[in-house]
């Protein structure tokens, strides 16, 4: 039996009763009950209760896709700041080309921005990886930052948010889990037009029916959408979803 | 000796005896920060905002085993009548300290080492009590900042005026009042879910079958102040205290 609902816990509050049920992230037990153990959304799936935040920092969860700028080179590696609560670490071997280490700065030098992916969490710190396709060095563009908790809906369902901004504007989009949004095109204004748009969909995060919304914002700004099939999709239960799979 | 009379029978409020003045409680109050929260009792207000968890410098302050919870508190110069020198005094580092302790025994950073969590906590304006609202405050704004929690903390100021035991006291009984047996006033903090005592000062003098019974009274008024602390967290809304990217249920048309 699947059990989907959506209620916002406090701190303490019992979820559910019973020992059949198996505390998840920001969940603990205590006795028969599974307690929160941080402010957000409950979610019951399977048996399996966690709390989806809500509110508050990034938390790097491994497989993230991040964007970071590089802060310090050591002799194996890159730190990274992602604006999370340590430093990340990408090392050489990591990288998906022959690095000469004493020219790692040929290659990425202070200040500049990366795309990587999070490889592990330990509690020292965070382990990064740029050996995939999709992940490298920023190079021209723009990063603009938005609050972390509100990526799953500039992403929306299966992307379909962010694709229909690319499909609006003609620009790429990368959007980092830690709330970095990278914005390139061959054209400033349509750069400019697509920061617009996703700093609408910030601003407007909380309202149902935002991909309308959106989608009239985009015709405003004199741009043309072109795929109206997704737009029923994006009801208010879907974009839940969303929230849900962007944190696992 | 003859027993004398209670001076204190009728609160200069106005207010019952166990009555805790009319709360208010929002978070999201600061939009910068990754939490915060605003608590009001009566003519008392207190600002909380939480930034962190990050990294903690200098370095040797960093706990390797545990993240580090920091706590400052503050009055506004213009939160009482005199102006307050601004800066840190006495006062002050007490209170940042043992809301920092009482805020510990629930919060829990073992998953951030080497990192701090910062609460600011402020007091534009001040009515007595305005450690215990400065708490409330602090632990709403801790939740909204997603800080893991075992559970959530409330706090009460109770007190003995004369021979009378009220609760949340304000500005007249806590240090205008002087004759009789004069007041003693006693914060409390009560988890939510346990219902331990987190914190617990006397200022004053007080019997032990007094103490008691203000330990219930205290317990009461907090159950109170929960409910205005679950409220605000559960209501947010639209507004930048919106708990972000999240659709609500039913208030969002």
């Amino acid at each position: 039996m699947v059990i989907e609902k959506r209620q916002i816990v406090i701190p303490g509050e019992t979820l559910v009763s019973g020992n059949e049920y198996l505390p998840g992230d920001g969940a603990y037990r205590d006795g028969g009950d599974v307690v929160a153990g941080r402010y957000g959304i409950m979610n019951i799936f399977e048996k399996h209760v966690r709390v989806i935040p809500v509110s508050g920092a990034y938390y790097p969860r491994r497989g993230n896709t991040i964007i970071g700028t590089i802060v310090d080179i050591t002799f194996n590696g890159w730190l990274i700041d992602f604006g999370g609560a340590q430093n990340a670490f990408l090392p050489v071997a990591e990288v998906p080309r022959y690095i000469n280490r004493n020219e790692m700065r040929e290659y990425l030098d202070f200040g500049e921005a990366v795309v990587v992916k999070v490889w592990d969490v330990k509690s020292r710190g965070v382990d990064l990886s740029m050996k995939m396709r999709g992940f490298g060095k920023i190079e021209g563009g723009m990063i603009i930052s938005v609050s972390p908790n509100k990526v799953p809906r500039i992403i929306g369902k299966e992307g379909s948010m962010v694709k229909m901004i690319k499909d609006a504007t003609g620009c790429s989009i990368t959007v980092g889990q830690n709330g970095k949004v990278w914005i390139s095109g061959n054209d400033s204004d349509k750069e400019l037009a697509t920061k617009k748009i996703i700093e609408f969909i910030v601003a407007h995060a909380t309202i149902t029916g935002l991909t309308e919304k959106v989608e009239k914002f985009i015709k405003k700004l004199g741009l043309k959408v072109n795929s109206p099939e997704i737009i029923a999709e994006n009801t208010d239960g879907e974009s839940e979803q969303n929230v849900g799979e962007d944190n696992e | 000796m003859a027993v004398k009379k209670n001076l204190y029978t009728k609160r200069e409020s106005g207010r019952a005896m166990d009555e805790v003045r009319p709360m208010t409680a929002k978070v999201g109050v600061v939009p910068s920060a990754d939490g915060s929260a605003i608590f009001e009792t009566g003519k008392t207000k207190a600002i909380a905002v939480v930034r962190g968890p990050r990294t903690l410098h200098p370095q040797h302050m960093q706990n390797p085993k545990n993240g580090v919870l920091r706590v400052n508190y503050g009055m506004m110069p213009f939160s009482v009548e005199d102006r307050i020198r601004p800066g840190p005094n006495r006062r002050s580092e007490e209170i940042s300290k043992v809301t920092e302790w009482a805020l510990s025994s629930v919060v829990d950073l073992s998953e951030f080492p080497n990192t701090v969590v910062d609460v600011f906590i402020q007091i534009p304006q001040a009515d007595a009590g305005t450690r215990v609202a400065g708490i409330n405050a602090a632990a709403m704004a801790l939740a909204h900042a997603g800080i893991p929690m075992k559970e959530m903390v409330s706090a009460i100021g109770v007190g003995k005026i004369d021979k009378s035991l009220v609760v949340d006291l304000d500005k007249y009984e806590d240090s205008l009042f002087h004759d009789g047996e004069g007041s003693t006033d006693i914060p409390m903090v009560f988890t939510s879910r346990t219902k331990n005592l987190a914190l617990l000062q006397l200022d004053g003098k007080i019997s032990i079958p007094e103490f008691k019974e203000t330990i219930e009274l205290a317990k009461k008024a907090c159950e109170k102040i929960l409910v205005v602390q679950m409220e605000a967290l559960k209501n947010v809304n639209g507004e930048n205290g919106a708990p972000k990217g999240v659709p609500l249920e039913g208030n969002n048309g």
